[in-house]
């Protein structure tokens, strides 16, 4: 038998694996969200509140949830495409939503419990263990394979959208708008599915990152930290890479708990740190993340060329 | 409207005092944005470092407050530098999102560094200003100084980039970079030069703020998010839009923060960003 | 004295070469045109010489002392002003911010109001625009300004890139006048065009470039009485 903590390590891993998984859809594509937190947001605490406050179950609140992230992302991402707002701004826009999510749940703090947190409320009476209605186990091996069961799936979308034509002529898109549009691709829709697919499969994670837990708080699933550490743990273990994702979710999660092991409650913030550090390295030497350059160095393929940023830019005669 | 509310005139005068600071702070971004044409999403992590400067020096070491916010402000201009030298320059020729995510990278780095060096807890400068009274409306003295030095600081730095040689050098190379050496200019110089002048911005703004606000390590999430938004919505790069846009942005945010609680005036302004890149997205005074 | 000399320069950007082995020589007070069709170098050669790109092999000289070690931003202090393709002004700067900033290194800088005194009466339309965006002037008004900009930094050589290029043929002419009276005044001009019918007016020698390599090199007499230039490019 495994133990609970190693299981509850397992189940973090393919957890955030997920969810960096469906954020670099969007990511590996050129449109770097810095706003995920927002759906993953959405998610958690739609879920809890109707729970809290309504009794609906989760599972009817996962609905609810997952329709709401799919207006906001429609909401946010039609317009951004069809202005072609990209790169710098559209990072900006999406960290703007994050934020409003976060800021949001923090105004409603009567009903949210504000910057505390909120925990569903258990429906787990006279010890039982299990709870399917309500989506609360207390068994953390039926947990493992809910979130094995999803992880899979993340990678067989990831897989799916990799081989569809979406995907190529996003690549274009990406590359080259204009080209690409004198193609006749509609650029806009093609984008818009993209962070559709992505925007529901993170907010489901929410979602189950709230009923694992039993716990939510802005913080831990909104705003901008954890968009960043979305963004980070993407590219850490490589966002090209189907595997990428999850490596680096593996990679951050252990690094904390070494760290955790190693030093006790002494230094506070010294996985993050490393971590900080250890990001800045990884864009500046290893923008492919870990997996990604481990499997270059295998296949010793040349590398994918980085465009210079700007040439010296006078015509030549 | 039947008598005229005195109170919501002291928010929109606070929204004013707000917004000259807010200006400040985004002046530093766009200048940096402009001639280098990184975002530098770490900036109000630099401003929380010369926040926790400015305590240090004059709460621990017993510096005079002027001595430690000229201290400080010097030592975020140093911080800018190294900044540019060891973590931009070496992406510089990558793509921009990479740019992007590095200094990311470094807002996540100092952030946590902040708190294993100084903890979590709330540091306060222990200066109080008194309250100004202005009939029944009450402006607190910090607000004032903070918009005054601020507006000074933005005076001297337009003095400066439309006077000097160095300040033309820094308006032209974002036109057009490529020529800059055929004027004799070093691109490479004048990137640490808006380097330092961005830190030292940046620096300003910590010691007006650290008269307002307690310090902590998260403190960068508090304006940081606004300072970008600010940014774009004026248009990036555009110093001029930047300005208009914080006074905008500020009113949103004191006026809204009266009317309903105060983090719905955060939440409004922050709507009313989404919609303005609606409808123009490149910002109100854009370019590109 | 020899003002400028490029001998056996090759250069050329990631992937392919532009220049081979060229040799041009410059004397000072000359006036000098490199001449030659689309696509030849001619933009690439000027841009080796005020070091925006390095030379892969061979010497450039610029009155007797190598430029091999001198960085593009210090070109400038050693004598050579570049008027590159296109005018390049700073659009949104005014025409004297722009004429300001041909006076950016520190030598010029203590002669600017001289510099720009001289550089108004060369162009009066130009004083009368001093206060407005570069961006809105005329075509031929952005190459007075250009030029200008390059005489600010009150140079020894001066490196012209298609001057005449996009313009209509009446302010073609004020500009080959414009650039007589600046070789009169004393300054040595190379001149690189696809106008040669009115740079051979205005210059004593030239030299021929094709497909990166030097062809035919004389003075403009011989130029123009050649059988192949009257042929091949002045459509005779």
């Amino acid at each position: 038998m495994i133990g609970n903590y190693p299981l509850h390590l397992m189940i973090l891993v393919l957890l955030w694996g997920y969810i960096y998984t469906s954020w670099s859809l969007m990511g590996r594509l050129g449109l770097v969200s810095f706003g995920h937190g927002a759906f993953m947001g959405i998610g958690a605490y739609t879920v809890v509140m109707l729970w809290n406050h309504f009794g609906w179950s989760p599972w009817a609140g996962a609905l609810a949830a997952l329709a709401f992230a799919a207006a906001v992302a429609i909401l946010i991402g039609y317009p951004c495409f069809r202005f072609r707002i990209v790169g710098h701004y559209f990072a900006l826009v999406t960290l703007a939503l994050s934020e409003v999510a976060r800021l949001v749940i923090v105004a409603l703090r009567d009903q949210t419990g504000g910057s505390l947190g909120a925990t569903p409320n258990s429906a787990l009476h006279g010890g039982a263990t299990a709870a399917p209605g309500a989506l609360q186990f207390s068994d953390k091996q039926v947990w493992f394979w809910i979130v094995l069961a999803f992880w899979l799936a993340g990678l067989w979308v990831w897989r799916a959208v990799d081989r569809s034509m979406a995907r190529l002529a996003l690549q274009a898109i990406s590359e080259e708008e204009e080209a690409a549009a004198s193609i006749g691709i509609h650029v806009a829709r093609a984008k818009l599915r993209i962070t559709l697919i992505s925007a529901l499969m993170t907010c489901a994670g929410g979602v189950l990152y709230a009923q694992y837990q039993l716990y939510v708080n802005p913080d831990t699933v909104c705003g901008i930290g954890i968009s960043l550490q979305m963004v980070f743990g993407a590219i850490a273990g490589g966002m090209f890479v189907m595997l990428g994702p999850t490596v680096g979710a593996a990679f951050t999660l252990l690094l904390a708990e070494g760290l955790r092991l190693a030093f006790g409650n002494r230094y506070p913030a010294l996985d993050s740190t490393l971590y900080g550090a250890m990001l800045v390295l990884f864009i500046i030497y290893m923008p492919k993340g870990i997996l990604g350059a481990a499997l270059e160095a295998l296949r010793a393929r040349t590398a994918r060329p980085i465009a210079p940023r700007k040439s010296s830019g006078m015509p030549s005669a | 409207m039947e008598v005229f509310d005195i109170f919501l005139l002291e928010a929109i005068l606070n929204g004013l005092l707000l917004g000259g600071l807010l200006a400040l702070l985004s002046l530093g971004l766009n200048l940096i944005f402009g001639v280098i044409d990184v975002v530098w999403i770490c900036y109000a992590e630099l401003i929380m470092c010369g926040m926790y400067a400015v305590y240090y020096l004059h709460v621990q070491y017993h510096w005079p407050l002027l001595a430690a916010m000229a201290a400080a402000v010097v030592i975020v201009a140093v911080l800018g530098v190294i900044l540019h030298q060891f973590v931009i320059r070496p992406v510089l020729g990558a793509e921009p999102i990479n740019q992007l995510l590095v200094t990311g990278g470094v807002l996540f780095f100092l952030q946590a560094a902040a708190t294993l060096a100084f903890g979590i807890e709330f540091r306060n400068l222990g200066v109080t200003l008194p309250s100004i009274r202005l009939g029944e409306m009450s402006f607190s003295a910090a607000r004032l100084v903070a918009f005054c030095v601020a507006l000074a600081g933005m005076l001297g730095m337009y003095l400066f980039l439309s006077r000097s040689y160095l300040g033309t050098a820094i308006r032209a190379i974002s036109q057009d970079r490529a020529i800059m050496p055929l004027m004799g200019v070093s691109p490479a110089r004048i990137f640490v030069l808006a380097s330092a002048l961005g830190g030292a911005l940046a620096g300003l703004g910590a010691c007006l703020l650290v008269l307002q606000y307690d310090v902590h390590p998260a403190i960068g999430l508090s304006f940081g998010p606004i300072t970008f938004l600010i940014c774009v919505m004026g248009g990036l790069g555009s110093m001029a839009g930047g300005f208009i846009a914080a006074f905008v942005f500020a009113q949103f945010i004191s006026v809204g923060g009266f009317l309903f609680h105060l983090e719905w005036g955060y939440v409004l302004a922050f709507a009313f960003f989404i919609a303005m890149m609606f409808w123009r997205p490149q910002g109100i005074l854009g370019r590109r | 004295m020899q003002m400028l000399s490029l001998t056996k320069v090759c250069a050329g950007y990631s992937g392919f070469q532009a220049l081979f082995e060229v040799s041009v020589e410059v004397e000072a007070g000359e006036a000098v045109a490199v001449i030659g069709p689309n696509g030849a170098g001619k933009t690439t050669l000027l841009r080796v010489i005020s070091k925006l790109i390095g030379a892969t092999s061979g010497e450039i000289r610029m009155e007797g002392a190598s430029l091999a070690r001198v960085p593009a931003h210090e070109v400038v202090s050693r004598g050579i002003a570049h008027v590159p393709e296109n005018r390049r002004l700073f659009p949104r700067l005014t025409v004297e911010e722009n004429l300001r900033m041909g006076a950016f290194p520190r030598a010029a800088r203590k002669r600017y109001g001289e510099r720009l005194e001289f550089v108004y009466g060369l162009f009066p339309r130009l004083e009368e625009r001093r206060g407005q965006p570069a961006g809105t002037l005329s075509g031929g008004e952005q190459q007075m300004c250009a030029i200008g900009r390059a005489l600010m930094s009150g140079p020894k050589l001066l490196l012209l890139d298609e001057p005449s290029a996009g313009l209509a043929p009446v302010v073609v002419q004020a500009i080959f006048d414009l650039v007589r009276r600046i070789c009169a005044q004393g300054y040595t001009v190379l001149i690189v065009e696809q106008n040669i019918r009115q740079v051979l007016k205005v210059v004593g020698r030239a030299y021929l470039l094709e497909a990166g390599r030097i062809r035919l090199a004389g003075n403009s007499r011989e130029f123009l009485d050649s059988q192949e230039i009257r042929k091949t490019y002045l459509g005779l």
